[in-house]
């Protein structure tokens, strides 16, 4: 059985990003979208993590905390967007939602 | 084994991926998000990033996936069973994905020159993770320690109901 090597990771990455992509492209619901940019996010950080273990160097690792806590205010000011949007509009949909002024 | 634990991983991960963005109830979505998340934090655990793996539970799990069904539930009549959302763009938006992928397949596999020997694994990360946040990371910290406090406070003035509405 072959080992492990850093493609693998590199792959799993790229798969969970297309798929957050195509999240994001095509659903109407603004949290689904959110939660393609959350399958994103995530799949940067594997790919910091895996480059930091096959270098040997502890930055990538360091720059992933930070995307975590980056992750963390963008979902919160996101939802509370959506929450603002919900009770202005009465819905989620995100093309019903074109204006920016009532 | 290690071998089978990844691919063991990458299967619950693009599965659980897929399942949320391709299901059309969004609590199952937020649901396979759950599974999603924990095979990238196994993922972590890996590639010998034990407090980020930790990490990834507490914030993505036990927060950030919180804060999404808090989404769902304040923002759909659940009594008017309006839970299912359609999916638009889907030949658009499956050609970007496909194309995107594609290319960076090929980035990885054929012109990717980086070296995919593995140096030895480290015992414990958090002792180095500790030094460096506080040494070479110290400002970076700070920046965002401060951006989170901003977010938080944002959030909740944004997210707050309108005085007036409420007395109206």
């Amino acid at each position: 059985m072959e080992s492990l090597t850093l493609n693998h990771f590199l792959t799993l990455s790229a798969v969970l990003f297309s798929l957050g992509v195509f999240g994001v492209m095509t659903r109407r619901n603004a949290v689904v979208v959110l939660m393609g940019i959350e399958l994103m996010l995530n799949s940067a950080n594997i790919n910091l993590i895996a480059f930091s273990r096959y270098n040997g160097n502890m930055d990538g690792q360091m720059l992933a905390i930070f995307v975590i806590v980056l992750a963390a205010a963008e979902a919160a000011v996101a939802l509370a967007i959506i929450l603002n949007l919900y009770s202005n509009y009465n819905t989620v949909n995100l093309d019903e939602v074109d204006q920016l002024k009532e | 084994m290690e071998v089978a634990i990844f691919w063991l991983l990458a299967v619950i991960i693009i599965a659980s991926a897929a399942a949320t963005v391709f299901s059309k109830n969004i609590i199952y979505s937020a649901f396979s998000l759950l599974f999603s998340f924990l095979g990238v934090a196994g993922i972590y655990a890996m590639l010998s990033a034990d407090f980020l793996a930790v990490t990834q539970i507490m914030v993505y799990v036990g927060g950030i996936l919180t804060l999404i069904l808090f989404g769902v539930m304040l923002t759909n009549r659940i009594t008017m069973m309006s839970l299912k959302t359609d999916v638009f763009n889907f030949i658009p938006g499956l050609t970007i994905a496909a194309v995107m992928l594609a290319g960076l397949l090929y980035v990885i596999w054929v012109t990717g020159t980086w070296a995919s020997d593995s140096p030895a694994a480290w015992d414990t990360t958090v002792e180095t993770i500790g030094t460096l946040t506080i040494t070479r990371f110290l400002l970076p910290f700070e920046v965002v320690a401060i951006l989170l406090l901003i977010a938080v406070v944002g959030a909740s003035f944004i997210a707050r109901k309108d005085k007036q509405k409420i007395q109206s």
